[in-house]
């Protein structure tokens, strides 16, 4: 969630009350946004001998891009209380009538095939107002526009250069300008160059670096007035003194070049001569049917059923006090004409989230206030509680273990590939573990494929406890399954682990036998003829097996005899000497591991 | 020896009816010794005594030497006054010590006791008072000094150190007797057998003492929160859904969950991504899935096997994020069928939740269910991070829920946790709206804590799955581990998940009842 500061004495101006911080707490979290920290009891920075007036610090949840700054927190707010209506927005064409053109050329398809723009004409900033404009592109950037891949804005006095306007993608080598607060002019290669080791702007070059043509902005001189994603020209650049600024916004996203253009106009047309009127730009781009006239303010009209939102929020509201909680939420809605379940609608340009109805009856929920409806309780229709079968398997082996003076633990899932494989002696034959693409450590390489590893570890990270230490853990690994949608399935595992100073060796094997008793195996010796013993159908029994985890001669296999089927089901052993230096234990180690899924 | 000593203290005690010291009667025995002698006795009650602290002071082997032959000062006057001639200054040392020569002498000028003429040293007096001897004298024989000024300044010449002594005031207690009867420490089965155990004495037990360790197996406690929790779903009506698939899709982690492809949630930087194996399948019924799958089910049993249109229900997904449907205008945006492929480790639960209900699509029906299961998040591991922890899911399916029911129900759910008081914040989440994050008091902490999210799973989730318009659904969710470090005040998430944790922390930690704790 992106956290916007705001000045604390202008934002109560603003609101027209001063709110203690508890009460303003209050507000912001019955309207969804939630205040992170009020400075005016910290310290704050002293700049150039003032301190640094007292801050807001709001966290805007990830949908309300139109409060992303000053101008729209207090607008919503007041609206919100009630203390004015939502803005309506008007478009005005120039003096003379003739739309500035912005024209895209076909061979931006390549890179960022999708341009839009508007004007403020007449705006007057202040240094507050200004800092506000610059900060909400960079927020806008940051998040709507996932880090300018998706859209980027540019912004430019007016006054400093002429349209018509073109939209094209130029070989790097012939885009030749001063870029934003720098002296010398340098082409798109050198510039790449240049910003290489930009703590800002490194991050961006990725987006165009190794395309053969990058998108620039360039006026009926040739001028070059931005090259996005990256950065502006110095010429263009606006200032405190800027009356007329041009907005190109270019994208990839064509709905998320209108929602940033949207949101970038509506929130500063406050400060022009005529407020909330904006000057449209005539966009030329017929090679992708993109010709059009920008912004669209329009709101969107749309229409929410009162029994829905009734049912919904267990109220019964009269259309015309849903369309007064609406307002509150900067909707215009009126009862409909056409249906008397209806109310009419009008979506304003600043809420793009609005997607369905269920948007609309939240808002109602939120203006209602969820705290203030009525509680209930949702009729028990007669379902039935059940536990997953696995997992019930799971609680008895893990409560057996337990009874049986062994801990649990919970080692981590996540492991690296040699503490899977090679601190095991173990190969990977590359058709067992899932590899992850992107982990930040080395410690997070492969899901793990046994539950050893994190047994190992806990030992390695418990030299202060008394020995013997007897751990298990019952939890799943997982293996690759090309058969299966996602090529992957988990398997149930129980593992144990005793260290002390002896190898513990019969005392796992006791274990085993005791968790295979309460799981109705009877054990069996090879000699007594694997068909023997009629108890019941399950029943089980050990070999000498070569494994090279553990050291030779003392490594047994579990033979699971069940439903007359057989197979091997675990293993257990004394650690091999070489497995116990890779985990930095300094004592015999005895472990056992086995597949309880079986038992299912 | 120990039982010796308790036969002395007998001894002592029978010979008066007055209180005496133990510093007296028992001057060379070490004091711990005495006190378990005198503990033994007093727990029968044949001794009573109170514990004297006490500063002493003892001299150091200068001042005993003082105290002895007198001070430096004295020395050099009496060998000088010895001197009928006067004694030469050289000559000093070999008649005091060279020490007593160097301290003494100029004390001795000092006090106007010796005169120099020229380099012969004279008597000024007959006889002189030797103070220092005489205070060091007064320390040795009562080890104190009245005046605490002096004994601070024999402290600060080093002549005196102060020791910490213990003693012991006793006297005879109500059930005084002269013989220490021999008293046995156990019942045995040869008491039994042999009927002794009516005739003798036993030892009293130590009630002040722990019993012996006994051996214990234990279950960790982050698993004790979590039957908690599973116990609060199963006496709600709870079916348990199988979360044991850590691997998922695109499609079904995001996807169907109304995430949109640009979703920061899907960056490189939150999300694990599988290398191997490289892509999933598209969304299709897998053979060994059901096998995992609860017997039976809610209210009525499943239909022998529900035949769904996977493939139609990819292309309403698709359809609901590129251009919208069911009553939504979607989020207009290609959408990638690669995207929807790639493999990753679940970033939540919820992804099983939305396999769940899409299987519940196939004969909708009111339905509770919920996991508590492990998720994945590539994030930077610290105090209150790790990349994996669990997450508690519930779902609630029925026709005509309400957001009060929503609110109602999860005052129920808290309460049994122990969490009474709660209040509901609007929050923002993709595929649920209204979205709820829910706030308890924490009394011990004074303030409203985020304890949980919850909503209802929005339209464009739910109705690409077939699920009639008129069945809503809840859902909610909370991490296991940061209510069991808000209950426990664990600071460190590394001390409570992973191989980091403290085997002792495992076994000391007490039963979990998380409506009392």
């Amino acid at each position: 969630m992106p956290t916007i500061a705001v000045d604390k004495a202008a934002l109560f101006e603003a609101l027209g009350q001063d709110y203690t911080t508890e009460e303003f707490d209050e507000l912001c979290f019955e309207f969804g946004i939630e205040l992170d920290e009020d400075t005016s009891t910290s310290d704050r920075p002293v700049i150039n001998g003032k301190q640094e007036p007292a801050q807001l610090k709001i966290e805007i949840p990830a949908n309300r891009y139109d409060m992303l700054c000053f101008e729209g927190i207090s607008l919503m707010l007041n609206i919100f209380r009630g203390k004015r209506d939502a803005p309506q927005y008007a478009l005005a064409a120039p003096a003379g009538g003739q739309l500035e053109c912005l024209t895209a050329h076909q061979q931006t398809s390549r890179i960022r095939p999708y341009v839009s723009g508007a004007i403020l004409r007449n705006i007057k900033f202040t240094q507050a107002r200004y800092e506000s404009f610059i900060a909400l592109q960079d927020k806008l950037h940051q998040n709507l526009a996932r880090q300018r891949t998706l859209v980027a804005i540019g912004t430019h006095d007016l006054d400093t250069i002429r349209g018509p306007f073109t939209y094209e993608a130029l070989p790097p080598e012939q885009i030749q300008f001063v870029p934003l607060n720098q002296t010398e002019s340098m082409n798109a290669v050198e510039m790449i160059k240049f910003y290489e080791n930009d703590k800002h702007l490194s991050r961006y070059l990725h987006i165009i670096k190794d395309s053969p043509v990058y998108p620039v902005i360039l006026d009926a001189n040739r001028t070059v007035c931005s090259m996005p994603p990256i950065i502006n020209s110095n010429h263009s650049k606006i200032s405190l003194k800027t009356r007329n600024v041009f907005i190109d916004i270019t994208a990839t996203d064509k709905t998320k070049a209108e929602i940033v253009n949207n949101i970038i106009v509506t929130m500063f047309s406050q400060y022009t001569s005529e407020p909330f009127t904006v000057e449209p730009i005539q966009i030329r781009s017929p090679h992708n049917h993109q010709t059009r006239q920008v912004p669209d303010l329009t709101p969107r009209e749309t229409q929410a059923s009162i029994s829905y939102i009734n049912s919904c929020c267990g109220l019964s509201l009269s259309a015309s006090d849903i369309c007064s909680l609406l307002r509150r939420m900067c909707y215009t809605a009126s009862p409909s004409s056409a249906s008397e379940d209806l109310i009419d609608v009008h979506v304003p340009p600043t809420r793009a989230d609005v997607l369905h109805q269920a948007d609309i009856m939240e808002d109602v929920a939120i203006a209602y206030g969820f705290n203030n409806l009525p509680r209930a309780f949702p009729n028990i229709s007669g379902t039935v509680a059940q536990p997953l079968a696995i997992n019930k398997l799971s609680d008895i082996v893990r409560l057996e273990a337990a009874m049986a003076g062994w801990s649990e633990v919970l080692p981590l899932i996540l492991c690296s590939h040699a503490e899977n494989f090679a601190h095991l002696n173990r190969v990977d034959d590359g058709t067992t573990a899932v590899r992850l693409a992107n982990p930040k450590t080395a410690e997070y390489q492969v899901v793990r494929t046994s539950l050893l590893p994190g047994l190992l570890k806990t030992l390695r990270e418990n030299k202060h406890h008394s020995v013997p230490i007897k751990i298990f853990e019952v939890s799943d690994v997982a293996f690759k399954d090309m058969a299966l949608e996602r090529k992957s399935r988990n398997e149930r595992h129980f593992a144990a682990a005793f260290l002390s100073k002896n190898s513990g060796f019969e005392i796992v094997h006791g274990l085993m036998d005791r968790v295979m008793l309460m799981l109705k195996s009877a054990f069996m010796t090879s000699e007594e003829g694997l068909e023997g013993k009629g108890l019941g159908d399950s029943a089980y029994w050990i070999s000498e097996v070569d494994d090279k985890t553990f050291l030779p001669g003392h490594a047994a296999a579990i033979h699971l005899r069940m439903g007359g089927k057989e197979r091997v089901i675990g293993t257990f052993g004394i650690l091999h000497p070489s497995v116990l230096e890779r985990f930095e234990l300094r004592y015999p180690v005895s472990t056992l591991e086995i597949n309880i899924e079986v038992f299912l | 020896m120990a039982t010796d000593l308790t036969a002395k203290v007998l001894d002592v005690l029978s010979q008066t009816d007055e209180p005496i010291l133990s510093t007296d009667a028992f001057p060379s025995t070490p004091s711990s010794e005495i006190k378990s002698a005198l503990d033994r006795l007093k727990s029968r009650e044949m001794v009573a005594y109170e514990t004297l602290d006490k500063d002493e002071a003892i001299l150091t082997p200068e001042a005993e030497d003082i105290a002895a032959n007198g001070s430096h000062e004295a020395k050099v006057f009496e060998a000088v006054l010895q001197a009928v001639e006067g004694m030469k200054i050289s000559d000093l040392p070999k008649a005091v010590g060279q020490e007593s020569a160097k301290i003494g002498r100029g004390k001795a000028f000092k006090e106007g006791w010796i005169k120099k003429d020229n380099d012969i040293l004279r008597a000024n007096r007959e006889s002189i008072t030797d103070t220092s001897r005489e205070q060091l004298q007064t320390i040795q024989s009562t080890r104190t000094h009245p005046d605490p000024k002096i004994l601070n300044d024999l402290k600060k010449r080093k002549l005196v150190t102060m020791h910490k002594v213990i003693s012991y005031k006793l006297s005879k207690g109500p059930k005084f007797a002269r013989q220490f009867v021999k008293e046995q420490t156990d019942l045995t089965a040869e008491m039994l057998a042999s009927g002794t155990w009516n005739t003798v004495s036993f030892k009293p037990y130590n009630f002040k003492s722990m019993g012996a360790p006994t051996g214990s197996g234990a279950l960790h406690p982050l698993n004790k929160v979590r039957h908690e929790f599973r116990q609060i779903f199963f006496e709600m009506g709870f079916e348990e859904m199988p979360t044991n698939r850590y691997v998922e899709t695109g499609f079904w982690n995001f996807d169907a969950l109304f995430v949109p492809q640009q979703h920061p949630a899907r960056d490189q930087q939150d999300t694990f991504f599988i290398s191997d194996p490289p892509y999933a399948d598209r969304p299709r019924e897998d053979p060994q899935e059901t096998q995992h799958l609860p017997n039976g089910s809610a209210s009525e049993p499943l239909p022998k096997k529900p035949k769904q249109d996977y493939e139609q229900y990819f292309e309403n997904v698709k359809e609901v994020h590129e251009t919208g449907k069911y009553g939504s205008i979607g989020y207009r945006y290609p959408y990638n069928d690669d995207e929807s492929l790639k493999l990753v480790l679940r970033t939540h639960t919820t992804a099983i939740s939305t396999y769940m209900l899409h299987k519940l699509a196939a004969n909708p029906r009111p339905a509770r269910y919920f996991s508590i299961d492990r998720v994945f998040r590539n994030e930077s591991v610290d105090a209150t991070h790790l990349a994996e922890f669990h997450q508690v899911e519930g779902v609630i399916a029925d026709y005509g829920l309400t957001l009060g029911g929503l609110i109602g129900f999860m005052e129920v759910f808290f309460a049994k946790m122990g969490i009474h008081r709660l209040r509901f914040k609007p929050a923002y989440n993709p595929y649920t709206e209204p979205s709820m994050e829910i706030f308890g008091f924490h009394e011990g902490l004074d303030k409203w804590v985020e304890i949980g999210n919850s909503g209802m799973f929005r339209p464009e989730m739910l109705e690409p799955m077939g699920l009639p318009p008129d069945m809503r659904i809840y859902g909610w969710g909370l991490s296991l581990e940061r209510p069991t470090m808000i209950k426990y005040g664990v600071r460190n998430i590394r001390e409570l998940l992973g191989h980091k944790v403290d085997l002792n922390f495992v076994e000391s930690n007490p039963a979990v009842r998380l409506e009392k704790d």
